[in-house]
């Protein structure tokens, strides 16, 4: 799977649009996660997941500032992302299917907010964008 | 047994009353033709699908898309048993059509995407696990039949 330049341009005119608001959408991607995917929630015990949680938010903002990076630097995402990886291999090892699942909660906020942004191009553009940063950071894992 | 709430059963109907389910199952399968290109194996005989806007505009898409979700409608009628309501649909799609039940699963999240666009707040992470859950168990229940 490869990011075309029109995918590259979709993803960045995305991410400049949605802005500032990429860490309250990150917050919302995880919060409707661990709604629709309960089973993600057993990366998190150390957390309190209940509604408005403080470090739901935070780790939101993690999420949307490693999208961000990625997203700035999209003709090198594995380079971008190359300590997220590490981590997640060494110590993180979140199974792979949960990238996907994350993704799909992204693109659902995303929908939710800004409908006229996801035309069905830039619809595909941002999945593609998603399973790429998914596969940078699993990479390492084996 | 699949087990509702009527909670979850409201977040359902409620929602599925709402929906166009012309123009909404129209956008699912374009959709899913545009955004997993790799799914129009199925569908050599619908003419030009050289493009989003050919696939968007495609008059077969559309029909096809509005078959596919009315049947989807028949499942809530039948939330209860879902299993029997996609019974011969599970074996045609395994014996006539040929489909990897994987694409079941590729569309269910397509239209969780295109619900959320047409009712942006309403449709809160609540509803979103409701119909979650409801386009998996239907993905499960299409391809039950499969051998």
């Amino acid at each position: 799977m490869v990011l075309s330049p029109a995918d590259k341009s979709n993803v960045k005119a995305a991410f400049g649009k949605i802005g500032g608001q990429a860490e309250e959408y990150g917050a919302e991607a995880l919060e409707r996660m661990f709604v629709t995917y309960p089973q993600t929630k057993t990366y998190f015990p150390h957390f309190d997941l209940g509604k408005g949680s403080a470090q739901v938010k935070g780790h939101g903002k993690k999420v949307a500032a490693a999208l961000v990076e990625a997203a700035n630097h999209i003709d090198d995402i594995a380079g971008a992302l190359s300590k997220l990886s590490d981590l997640h291999a060494q110590k993180l090892r979140v199974d792979p299917v949960n990238f996907k699942l994350l993704g799909q909660c992204f693109l659902v906020v995303v929908a939710a907010h800004n409908p006229a942004l996801l035309t069905p191009e830039v619809h595909a553009s941002l999945d593609k964008f998603l399973c790429a940063v998914g596969t940078v950071l699993t990479a390492k894992y084996r | 047994m699949v087990h509702w709430t009527a909670e979850e059963k409201q977040l359902i109907t409620g929602l599925w009353g709402k929906v166009n389910v012309e123009e909404c199952g129209a956008e699912a399968l374009a959709r899913l033709l545009i955004v997993y290109p790799w799914t129009q194996r199925f569908f050599d005989t619908f003419g030009n699908l050289s493009s989003p806007t050919a696939i968007v505009g495609n008059p077969k898409v559309r029909a096809h898309g509005k078959k596919v979700l009315t049947s989807f409608g028949e499942a809530i009628k039948n939330l209860d048993n879902l299993k029997g309501t996609y019974s011969k649909l599970s074996e045609l799609h395994c014996d006539k059509l040929h489909v990897d039940p994987e694409n079941f699963r590729l569309l269910g999240d397509i239209l969780i995407v295109v619900l959320a666009s047409h009712f942006t707040k309403d449709f809160t992470p609540a509803c979103q696990a409701v119909w979650q859950k409801l386009v998996g168990l239907v993905a499960h229940a299409l391809a039950r039949k499969y051998h």
